[in-house]
């Protein structure tokens, strides 16, 4: 359990079964009045948001969260493998879990898994992954302008956002946490 | 750490002349400044301020205890800025050692305060060369209104009627302190239920209510004034409530400042006195939401 001075932003506790990650803290004390603990929670499995004021002697409870090192193997229906870089275990992710960020697994590719009560429900991948363009429109020739940009298919249909310089074949850098367009990778 | 101290240079040169500007004030007006010990040998006894140790003694909560030991021995307009220290009160509006400006005024009710506050708050605000801040007229007429009239009206019940302690707290933080934010210009919550009287008299015509004044501004608390208690026995009576509220709560139980409570006994003339949170009245002159930004070191 947590007590009130364990409390600040980026905390992770629990309510009612549910792992809540804190967005907004503050120690507020009414004229005369008790310390109170203000704070705006998000649930980490379903997004929402959530106000709750704690009193200084109230317990808070302690999610069961562990971040491990995995590494993905590959794609089994709606679902995909990851192996434990510590226990070489593998481990099932469903596709919910994983959402728009499974176009963008990379086999081999060093990810970290959020297992809550040890199941897993969230993956983080690298910041940047590479994807070479499958379809898009020929460039233009001295077209530098990153203020204009076209529709881009990756390998696996995802759609991105380019600028017009990008042709079919070059590879570029995608910002998972966006979902979009980072930079060109220069040619090898 | 050196370089964020660099960059509190203008922060830290306004906060300078502010605390000039308010001696002058006071000086003009025939205050006194005085010094009172930081290191007391009895803190006062508050439901909910947690003194600090000092060795055999503890590090003041307020000066309030020892200026009016001076009320009592005749000075008629004394007033102080220094720090006072709570422990465990550390956030984006407190800090566990903060400067207050405390005074008081022999002859004066709470009432008379009000304006001498506003007046004080627009003379020291004349260094910004603004009176609005963060849609804020520090200037505008204050709106005035009682607990029980911000409670029926914000959070729909009357907490004079019949207190609940928590339930106070919780919707004067979730519910009515929000909603004072929103006022254009400052706002005085007035006459508290009599659980929360502190030290203030109670008001002669509706015994359920002190006569105890806040003021906010953007719905942040910047001061607190009482016309004084000046019964001996009933603050007797107070402290001892208070020692029993802290005990059942598991909280540290200070003994009787009986030095106060001795010179309260032989005679305390009719006076009114206010506190006023410097760090805060500077956060708004300089329009930051962090107390941390207001002063030179934060962390002690």
């Amino acid at each position: 359990m947590y007590t009130t001075s364990d409390l600040r932003k980026g905390l992770k506790i629990e309510i009612e079964g549910q792992p809540f990650v804190i967005t907004e803290f503050q120690f507020v004390k009414p004229g005369k009045g008790q310390a109170l603990y203000r704070c705006k929670l998000k649930n980490i499995l379903t997004g929402s948001t959530l106000d709750r004021t704690y009193r200084s002697t109230e317990k808070i409870g302690k999610p069961d969260l562990m971040q491990k090192d995995m590494t993905y193997s590959y794609p089994d229906g709606d679902h995909f493998v990851f192996m434990d870089d510590a226990t070489f275990e593998q481990v099932t992710v469903d596709v919910d879990v994983i959402g728009d960020l499974k176009y963008f697994l990379i086999e081999e590719m060093p990810c970290q898994v959020l297992f809550f009560n040890d199941i897993p429900i969230d993956v983080e991948l690298p910041v940047f992954v590479e994807k070479e363009i499958m379809e898009t429109e020929p460039g233009v020739r001295g077209d530098t302008a990153t203020n204009v940009n076209k529709p881009a298919k990756i390998d696996n249909g995802y759609e991105i956002q380019v600028p017009l310089f990008i042709n079919q074949g070059d590879l570029v850098r995608i910002d998972t946490r966006t979902g979009e367009y980072a930079d060109r990778v220069n040619k090898r | 750490m050196t370089t964020e101290l660099k960059q509190k240079k203008a922060a830290l040169e306004l906060r300078a002349r502010v605390m000039g500007m308010t001696r002058d004030f006071f000086g003009s007006r025939g205050y006194l400044e005085v010094e009172t010990p930081l290191r007391v040998r009895v803190p006062a006894l508050e439901d909910h301020i947690d003194a600090e140790p000092s060795g055999d003694h503890w590090l003041r909560t307020s000066p309030e205890l020892h200026m009016k030991r001076m009320l009592c021995a005749g000075y008629e307009r004394i007033f102080q800025i220094g720090p006072c220290f709570r422990r465990g009160e550390r956030g984006e509006r407190h800090l566990p050692e903060y400067t207050m400006l405390e005074w008081y005024r022999v002859g004066a009710d709470s009432a008379d305060l009000i304006p001498e506050t506003l007046e004080l708050l627009t003379s020291v605000a004349e260094v910004t060369g603004k009176t609005v801040f963060d849609g804020v007229d520090i200037s505008a007429t204050p709106r005035v209104l009682t607990v029980r009239e911000a409670f029926q009206e914000w959070a729909g019940w009357d907490p004079v009627a019949s207190f609940d302690a928590d339930r106070f707290d919780l919707d004067l933080v979730e519910k009515v302190e929000p909603r004072i934010g929103m006022e254009s210009g400052p706002v005085i919550l007035k006459e508290f239920p009599v659980a929360r009287a502190a030290l203030a008299r109670l008001r002669p015509e509706d015994l359920r209510v002190a006569d105890r004044w806040e003021l906010y501004l953007g719905g942040v608390e910047l001061a607190n004034a009482y016309t004084e208690l000046t019964d001996s026995t009933e603050q007797r009576e107070r402290f001892l409530r208070c020692a029993e509220g802290r005990m059942t709560r598991g909280q540290e139980v200070y003994p009787l400042d009986e030095a106060f409570l001795d010179a309260l006994h032989r005679g305390m003339p009719a006076c009114a006195g206010i506190a006023l949170g410097m760090d805060r009245l500077l956060m708004r002159l300089l329009g930051t939401s962090d107390i941390r930004d207001v002063v030179a070191f934060a962390d002690g």
